[in-house]
């Protein structure tokens, strides 16, 4: 056998090969069905950064829904309750680069509130609303459970009276804090300008008091 | 008038980065003092021609990177960049050998890695890798100190001349110690001690005093704590260690001597001015003590077993490349926690 | 000499304590105006129980403590309750929170205090329920509640009382003060708190060695006791509680954990007199040292403030000059924050009004690049690597951060002080724990979304697999029943189904005509179709009529009658349908061989419409009001309903209706003003042209014909359909509840007709 084998070296190596080929093989096999997943782990962790607001401003009817997309190879700048931390969070777990938001601006965090006298109990909102956080029932006036709120905007639409606001959530002394200082060279640049403009700007002042 | 919202704290310290340059700056006086006084104003004319090109290139490229240029121009770096790639540099180096040093040091080496704080590497050590590569000849022509040959050293005036390159003024020029060393192989250190000039007491003449110079300065430094004395001492240990192990009772496959090697070169100038770069270097005191170690190992191994008479720039710039690494390796404990952060990630 | 550990790092800027230290403690008085801040301690804020215009006296509670983390307030002085409103509050956002306001009467007229002579009688629970009433926080910057402190577990040993008089801040000596005036209220308050805490081993009192006077005066008072007094060397931050922990027993509260969990319990010194007071006097905690200094003040000292009172009256006391002054710092310069205004009020934690010259604190100079110079490292006092973190934190690297243990950081300042870049560490440090705070409470609370919308959709599919159950048996029902043989259901579905067909499908073919005559060219192709499939469909019907009728002969049925009533019509419908498609045909091979009067009628028409777009407000108008008219009439009727039937939305209704009347009136108003306008020209049109006149009514004649009347039609068709559906929906419900046999029959009647409707709606839609 070995004489053969080395009287050929041709049948060696290909011999070799396939034997490696086959080793390979089995094993790649065995790994696929051994740590075979189940489910699509990627549309999971995809789902796990979204914001669950549900808004359906992807254009998918939930964040499910956009999650699976995104692991399919849609876009992933489509979401603006998440805005430019979820594309980067995004773009971090995909290995993607990150894209600027696709829509005009962020939606700012904000709560549904419905004027509770102009409310005419017809229900819509309660049916439109993607995480049951409207009570009320027909032909009585409906209130948003705030704290369950998202924020999604769903409601505003059906509602055939317009008594439906979103409001911001406001700025207190409980959820403020320090913003990121502007980095060093914005700083300086900032910094320089702005002395500039100071003076500038004194200037102008006293040209206009002249005139 | 509106009151000013800042965040605390209120108070800050003396210490500025302008501050710390100019410290820098100054503590190399001594060792620049003995270099000229050596070796004559070579150095000196080094210094000057290098900073204003320096001073130059950083204007012009922090114009073109639409910087202002006054804020950081202030802040002395290009000018301790240029005084130490001017120090490093063989006196009266001619000027285009200097302009290229500063183009590599202040815009390749720097700014097109985002400027101040941002450059992996020490730039004045790519500017001399960079030269030292490109013109070995000029680059190791040293001009001989003061008392091993017949005549003067280069007064300001020659050393200027010759820095622009008119003829007529040829300064004698002369292997360095650590070269002599280095090409020896029959010799026992005692013997080619006696036989060659340029030794002194306890390494070449005029190096020393330059080490002792550039010491000086560092230890005013370390006083003033402009930084740590992890890297600079362990380098110096670890250089000690190793040349003590090496040095075979002086015979003729010696290493050298621990003094020699401490006094030799740019040892000094190394551990004080450039394995304390903050940018380039570890950060955690214990990142900064197996910085240093590791730079005084390369500095060894180049010196006697390498291509090179001295080491130093090369050593820098290899461990440039290790220092992220070591500081992953080295967070400190932080209070509260039983584990160092590296252990608590591995559990 | 007991031992004395170390901390990591720490700065020593300049202490600057003197300025304040030249006079003993003064009392402020009384301002004009109180402000009680709702939250002057970490926790829940306290809910106020007075109301605007009551008079309160001294002590007086007027806000209780709401939660277990909460501690109540009370009034500093006698007056009355001017407003419960949102002020500005002493808060570096400089945002406003609920406060009381109480206009003080000068009477300063204590309420009824409840001192205890020998608080060893009380039982510890009791204790710390006194000191929680008489709302006692932590004075020596966070305030954390004092009774939530000290009320350590049962089973947790403390070994080491630890009483916190470092005071390592610059410039503030309201502790130091203390320790030179009240050593013995001090020492008094340590003992209750040995009584509660019960420490097993010692009683350590750590000051910085920069206070000698204060440690002289501490040591004499506590001379016959086991309070221990443990000097050490001055350097900031070695006043933080943990640091001042490893100081002087060497052990490191684990990160995350309490000092409790070493077996310590660490307090203030300022809050043990508060503590001393509330337990021997029964007060409340109504005032405090607060230092006023800086060089913008003339007259630097220790002020005896009572709590509430605006910084504005303080710093007049201390010599303010606002000129001098571009910050304003409530705390000391490391840890302290900014005020935007100097209305705010002292509160608990007050320790120190910092007003600085320009000179003395110049506003930061714009931070330059990090040269990892590492003295940040070297200052941190908890062994972060401050540089790190901040390339992270400007990397909005989060993950790291916390690798990096930003949650440990105290925020103590040392590392900005120490950079010489002047970079705002700190800034960013809090900047990055509230932005990762912040993502974790989204990430609770999107998870928690997801949960609800996650129930939600399963309960639709839910109802959903319901619905289509419930609706499958009764189809299986109805099956079983026809099977069974007897057709009166499915005559009665023809009979429904017919009629409900028929005048809908005639509506829209009439229309359908009319407009064909009125465009030929367009539609007669598409109409021609229609009517052949009409007509098509008669036969069929007609046939399975006639096949049933056959059947129903056959098997001599009861319902042969109906069944013979609607063959006969269905062959009557056929016969029409016939005669409408010649009809039909006629007229197209008419229109499309003729230059007939129709064409020219229709070009007539348009120029007349053409013509009428000047008018076209005029005719707007009119819709509006007519409209609005037909609009109101429904609210009003709806009304009457709901009125009867006595519903909650009347008043809703009745609102809508007046909205609406107004509307009406005010379209209508614009109606009679534009007729107006419109009137003179109409006029002068006339009288200029007489037969242009003609033309315009013979035209608007013909659009009235032609262009209204088929979608008119049609739209009535519609809407009569549509009562149809709504009535057979009723029936359909009534039949349900009542469970009628004729359920099924109607239900599918009910689909035809909504079958029907539909495309009757698409029609005109298209047509249109």
């Amino acid at each position: 056998m070995i004489e053969l084998l080395s009287q050929h070296p041709f049948i060696a190596a290909f011999g070799a090969l396939a034997l490696l080929g086959l080793a390979f093989g089995s094993l790649l096999g065995f790994a696929a069905v051994k740590f075979k997943t189940e489910g699509d782990p990627i549309a999971d962790q995809v789902e796990a950064l979204l914001p669950q607001t549900q808004c359906g401003q992807c254009g998918y009817p939930g964040c499910r829904p956009y999650a699976e997309a995104i692991a399919q190879g849609d876009a992933i700048n489509k979401c603006p309750p998440g805005g430019e931390t979820t594309i980067n969070a995004l773009a971090d777990l995909l290995d993607v680069e990150a894209l600027p938001l696709d829509a005009e601006e962020e939606s700012v965090p904000s709560v549904a509130y419905i004027r509770e006298d102009e409310c005419i109990g017809c229900t819509k909102c309660i049916q439109a609303c993607p995480v049951d956080a409207i009570v009320g029932a027909a032909k009585h006036m409906h209130t948003v459970v705030a704290s369950e709120c998202t924020g999604c905007d769903l409601c505003v639409e059906p509602c055939p009276v317009d008594c439906i606001d979103m409001i911001p959530l406001p700025t207190t002394v409980q959820n403020w804090s320090w913003e990121l200082p502007p980095s060093a060279e914005e700083a300086i640049t900032e910094d320089l300008i702005a002395t500039d403009r100071g003076d500038s700007g004194e200037d102008s002042k006293d040209r206009d008091q002249a005139a | 008038m509106a009151l000013l919202t800042v965040s605390s704290p209120h108070a800050h310290g003396p210490m500025s980065t302008a501050t710390v340059m100019r410290l820098v700056l100054l503590s190399t006086l001594p060792g620049v003092f003995a270099l000229t006084y050596f070796f004559g104003f070579g150095t000196l004319s080094n210094i000057l021609l290098a900073s204003l090109l320096a001073l130059g290139m950083e204007a012009l490229i922090l114009k073109i990177r639409k910087r202002p240029i006054g804020f950081y121009l202030n802040d002395c770096s290009a000018l301790v960049t240029a005084v130490l790639l001017g120090i490093a540099l063989p006196p009266a180096s001619p000027w285009w050998i200097l302009a290229v040093g500063i183009l590599f040091a202040i815009v390749f080496a720097k700014h097109l890695y985002g400027g101040m704080g941002y450059n992996p590497f020490n730039p004045a050590m790519v500017g001399y890798v960079v030269l030292l590569i490109s013109f070995p000849v000029q680059m190791t022509s040293w001009v001989a100190p003061i008392g091993t040959f017949n005549g003067e050293v280069l007064g300001p005036i020659d050393a200027l001349m010759r820095t622009f390159s008119f003829s007529g003024v040829d300064a004698v020029t002369m292997a360095t110690p650590l070269d002599v060393l280095k090409q020896n192989n029959s010799l026992l250190v005692e013997d080619l001690w006696a036989s060659n000039s340029q030794f002194g007491t306890l390494a070449g003449v005029g190096w020393e005093w330059a080490n002792i110079g550039f010491l000086l300065g560092g230890l005013y430094l370390l006083y003033r704590r402009v930084f740590t004395w992890h890297a600079p001492i362990s380098m110096l240990l670890s250089l000690t260690l190793l040349s003590a192990l090496f040095y075979d009772g002086g015979s003729s496959a010696s290493g050298g001597s621990p003094l020699f090697h401490l006094f030799s070169g740019a040892t000094m100038l190394g551990a004080f001015f450039i394995v304390t770069d903050p940018v380039t270097s570890a950060v955690s005191n214990k990142g900064r003590i197996i910085y240093g170690a590791c730079i005084g190992i390369l500095v060894y191994l180049i010196r006697v077993w390498g291509n090179y008479p001295d080491a130093i720039a090369f050593s820098v710039l290899l461990m440039n490349f290790a220092a992220p690494l070591l500081d992953h390796y080295t967070q400190p404990r932080t209070y509260g926690h039983k584990k160092k952060n590296l252990q608590k990630e591995a559990d | 000499m007991r031992k004395i550990w170390d901390i990591h790092g720490g700065v020593h800027p300049p202490e600057n304590k003197t300025q304040s230290l030249q006079r003993g403690i003064e009392n402020a008085g009384i301002p004009p105006v109180l402000v009680h801040p709702l939250s002057q301690h970490i926790g829940a804020p306290a809910a106020p129980i007075v109301e605007v215009g009551q008079r309160v006296l001294k002590g007086q509670m007027i806000a209780e403590a709401k939660g277990f983390v909460s501690v109540p307030v009370h009034a500093a002085s006698s007056g009355t309750v001017s407003a419960i409103e949102h002020r500005e509050i002493p808060h570096p956002s400089g945002l406003l929170a609920p406060c009381i306001v109480i206009d003080t009467d000068g009477k300063d007229e204590w309420i009824e205090l409840d001192p205890v002579d020998d608080y060893t009688t009380l039982e510890k629970a009791d204790l710390l329920h006194r000191i929680r009433d008489c709302g006692i926080a932590g004075m020596g910057g966070a305030g954390f509640p004092s009774a939530v402190k000290l009320s350590t577990r049962d089973d947790a040993v403390i070994d080491t009382l630890i009483i916190n008089g470092t005071e390592c801040e610059p410039y503030i000596t309201a502790d130091d003060m203390l320790m030179r005036e009240r050593a013995d209220q001090i020492i008094a308050g340590i003992k209750i708190l040995q009584y509660l805490i019960q420490p097993t081993e010692q009683t350590l009192i750590g000051v910085e060695d920069n206070k000698p006077e204060g440690i002289a005066a501490l040591r004499q008072a506590a001379e016959d006791s086991n309070i221990e007094i443990v000097v050490f060397p001055t350097k900031y931050p070695s006043g933080g509680e943990k640091q001042l922990i490893q100081i002087l027993t060497g052990r490191e509260v684990p990160s995350g954990g309490l000092p409790a969990d070493v077996g310590i319990v660490c307090q203030n010194i300022g809050t043990t007199v508060a503590i001393h007071r509330a337990v021997q006097f029964g007060e409340p905690l109504i005032s405090r040292i607060t230092t006023v200094t800086g060089d913008a003040c003339s007259a630097p000292g220790n002020f005896e403030v009572l709590l509430g009172t605006p910084v504005d009256y303080l710093l007049k006391l201390g010599g303010f000059n606002q000129a001098q002054c571009l910050r304003l710092v409530m705390g000391g310069p490391m840890m302290g924050f900014t005020l935007k205004d100097t209305s705010v009020p002292v509160v608990k934690t007050t320790n120190c009004l910092l007003a600085p010259t320009t000179e003395e604190l110049p506003p930061p100079p714009p931070a330059q690049a990090c040269i990892r110079c590492g003295l940040c490292a070297e200052a941190c006092p908890v062994s972060l690597l401050p540089q790190q973190m901040y390339w992270f934190a400007r990397g909005k690297e989060y993950e790291k951060l916390e690798d990096h243990n930003l949650f440990d950081c105290i925020e103590c300042g040392a590392c900005s002080y120490a950079c010489p870049s002047n970079i705002p560490l700190v800034q960013y440090y809090r900047a990055s724990k509230a932005e990762i705070r912040k993502q974790q409470q989204e990430k609770v609370k999107s998870e928690h979304a997801k949960a609800r919308f996650e129930a939600r959709q399963l309960r639709i599919e839910r109802e959903e697999a319901e619905k289509e159950a419930r609706r499958k048996a009764r189809q299986e029902a109805a099956k079983k029943k026809a099977a069974a043989g007897k057709d009166p259901i499915k005559a009665a579905q023809e009979k429904a189904a017919a009629p409900a067909v028929d005048p809908a499908q005639a509506a829209i073919e009439k229309a359908m005509a009319k407009r064909s005559g009125a465009a030929p060219e367009e539609s007669s192709e598409e109409t021609l179709a229609r009517l052949q499939k009409a007509v098509e469909t008669a036969e069929k019907r007609l046939e399975s009529a006639s096949a049933k009728l056959k059947e129903a002969e056959a098997a001599d049925a009861p319902n042969l009658g109906a069944l013979q009533t609607a063959h006969e019509r269905m062959t009557e419908k056929l016969a029409k349908a016939k005669e409408e498609l010649q009809q039909h045909q006629q007229a197209s091979s008419g229109a499309s061989d003729t230059d007939d009067p129709a064409a020219a009628a229709i070009a007539r028409a348009q120029a007349a419409r053409a013509s009428k777009e000047d008018k076209s407000p005029l005719e707007k108008a009119q819709e509006q009001v007519a409209s609005l008219e037909k609009r109101l009439t429904k609210s009003e009727q709806k009304l009457a309903e709901a009125k009867e039937s006595g519903s909650d939305t009347a008043e809703v209704l009745e609102q809508s209706t007046a909205k609406l009347r107004e509307k009406l009136d005010s379209a209508r108003a614009e109606l009679a003003q534009i007729s107006e306008s419109e009137a003179p020209v109409a006029a002068a049109a006339s009288t200029n042209d007489p037969a242009q006149l003609a033309i315009e009514k013979a035209m608007a004649a013909r659009e009235a014909a032609a262009k209204l009347s088929p979608e008119d039609k049609a739209r009535k068709a519609l809407e009569s359909l549509e009562a149809r559906v709504e009535k057979t929906r009723a029936k359909l419900a009534e039949a349900e509840e009542s469970g009628a046999d004729t359920v099924e029959v109607l239900r599918d009647t009910l689909a035809k007709l909504e079958d029907k409707l539909a495309e009757a709606r698409k029609d005109p839609g298209v047509e249109g």
